[in-house]
């Protein structure tokens, strides 16, 4: 049977226990469900932030997340993945991206979501931008270590 | 062929899209860079540091070296900030 899997860029939250429930619903070959919620921090070292503002590359974003989801399903045996990441204003709180992976145990659902979430943050065309108050924005710099976490995938 | 700009790059150029024909010796998409970046201030401040900048032709990331041409569309963007 092939995998189900969803994908989805939007702008509006989503619902996280909903996906999760998903899941698991109406089958009995599931014996975990791991899910990754990203959410809009306030802030970084007591500077605050109004809101993030996420700029996408429609087309290629859905492609890529696409192209990872299909390596995560030759890595593992996995029974779904959701993966869901929002673009647009979103303020302090709210979800930014989700990544939910099912299989018949624990590890491989960890590892898959884990993954997921590395390529996402280094390979998925998305930008971050802080919205502070008058108007100043700042684009956020990619991170070293989100490099380093994508790295260690990398098949020797 | 069409070009895409995203983020900083979009902003610093002041567009998000357009159409560019570049002479026939601009092959890869690393000498695409440098191009562009000679053609105003905007753009120079855009490319001022290629090896920052990212490549994708036709929804796929490709490195500096890769050849253009027969590329529908080519975007170049920061790092990016996902997830």
């Amino acid at each position: 049977m092939t995998t189900p899997v969803t994908i989805r860029l939007q702008e509006a939250d989503f619902d996280t226990a909903r996906e999760v429930a998903a899941m698991s619903a109406g089958r009995t070959d599931v014996g975990a469900v791991v899910s990754f919620s990203g959410v809009c921090r306030g802030g970084v070292d007591g500077d605050a932030i109004d809101a993030l503002t996420l700029e996408h590359y429609p087309g290629m974003a859905e492609a890529e997340i696409g192209r990872h989801v299909e390596e995560a399903l030759g890595r593992w045996p996995l029974l779904g993945v959701t993966v869901i990441h929002r673009y647009g204003r979103i303020v302090p709180g709210e979800n930014i991206v989700l990544v939910v992976t099912a299989s018949s145990h624990r590890q491989a659902a960890f590892e898959a979501a884990e993954f997921l979430m590395d390529y996402l943050k280094t390979r998925a065309p998305f930008w971050k931008r802080e919205d502070r108050a008058a108007g100043d924005t700042n684009w956020v710099d990619a991170a070293a270590h989100d490099d380093a976490a994508a790295a260690r995938w990398t098949k020797s | 062929m069409k070009v895409v700009y995203f983020a900083w790059v979009r902003e610093r150029i002041g567009k998000a899209e357009e159409t560019v024909e570049p002479p026939a010796e601009v092959r890869t998409v690393g000498e695409l860079i440098n191009w562009l970046a000679g053609r105003g201030e905007t753009y120079a401040h855009a490319f001022e540091t290629p090896r920052v900048i990212r490549a994708a032709i036709d929804h796929a990331h490709v490195p500096p070296e890769t050849a253009i041409a027969g590329a529908r569309e080519i975007a170049f963007f920061p790092p990016m900030t996902g997830g």
